[in-house]
């Protein structure tokens, strides 16, 4: 058996390649703990694969990883209100990235000011749902994407 | 006592919650998330809550004792504490924190101190009656009942 030169399978990464049920990927962010557990949970029980993040650079060193292997999320859902970088940022960077911009983002918040919603709506989000998030917004929104 | 008892007052407790304001819709929110592959996950998630607010009351208390108070790092604990409160549906606790971050951006320590207070009272509140919530609704599991689901005719 010949090895080709670079033994990179050292670095392979197992995903499940199983696209049977088209599971979407989708990266959560946000930095409060109680919220993180419970939009992956919204997220799982609408039959998605969820990933949290709990800051935006975490999502993006996490997306870049994705981007080595040629993998990229099916959705971004992330809170606004972020210490750091902020979700409104972290948009801005996915949308600025030839790679990721078709990938739909949704920012969350808990306070629904129109100049933050259109902010948000104008620079690409999909959607901007008001926190706390409810099973029925979060259902509505896969299927939007799916 | 009898386990359609149990259920009959773990259904009024639960009721009188919601009465009272304690809690709001979003608890309910959290027990459709709930089924039988993870029959905790309101608990648990609750517990996560106390967990993460005991250490940011615990944190307030100590930026609020500073000689020169830095509403920097006390506004964004209780914003914290104001959106975890409201996704588990601790509705006199996010409301306390809505109040407390207006005195915040006055800059009003006084008025900050007794927020703080006010907190405090309405988190450990909830605290003490969710506790026994899941007490009662042990005390049915372990005779062997399921816990009724929430009725929503109020």
């Amino acid at each position: 058996m010949i090895n080709s030169g670079s033994c990179s399978s050292l670095m392979e990464v197992d995903y499940d390649d199983d696209h049977s049920h088209e599971e979407l990927h989708v990266l959560a962010v946000d930095d409060n703990l109680i919220d993180r557990k419970l939009v992956e949970k919204l997220l799982k029980i609408s039959s998605c694969k969820v990933t949290t993040a709990e800051n935006a650079i975490r999502a993006l060193e996490y997306l870049d990883a994705l981007t080595n292997n040629d993998l990229k999320v099916n959705l971004i859902i992330t809170d606004y209100c972020m210490p750091g970088m902020t979700g409104f940022e972290l948009l801005k960077k996915v949308k600025e990235s030839s790679y990721l911009k078709e990938v739909p983002v949704v920012i969350m918040s808990s306070e629904n000011i129109p100049t933050r919603v259109n902010k948000c709506l104008a620079s690409g989000a999909q959607m901007f749902m008001q926190k706390p998030l409810k099973l029925s917004d979060v259902e509505k929104l896969i299927n939007v994407i799916s | 006592m009898e386990l359609v008892q149990m259920q009959k007052n773990l259904q009024d407790y639960t009721k009188s919650l919601f009465l009272e304001g304690i809690l709001d819709s979003q608890f309910l929110q959290l027990q459709q998330l709930q089924d039988e592959s993870n029959p905790d996950f309101v608990s648990q998630v609750v517990s996560l809550f106390f967990q993460d607010s005991d250490r940011i009351l615990n944190d307030l208390s100590l930026s609020l004792d500073q000689q020169v108070v830095d509403f920097k790092k006390v506004d964004p604990h209780v914003h914290q504490l104001k959106g975890s409160s409201s996704s588990i549906g601790a509705q006199r606790v996010k409301n306390a924190c809505v109040v407390f971050r207006s005195f915040c951006e006055q800059q009003n320590v006084e008025g900050c101190h007794r927020c703080l207070q006010q907190v405090k009272q309405e988190y450990y509140l909830v605290k003490n009656r969710l506790e026994t919530l899941f007490k009662l609704e042990q005390q049915i599991v372990a005779s062997g009942g399921m816990i009724p689901a929430m009725e929503l005719g109020f």
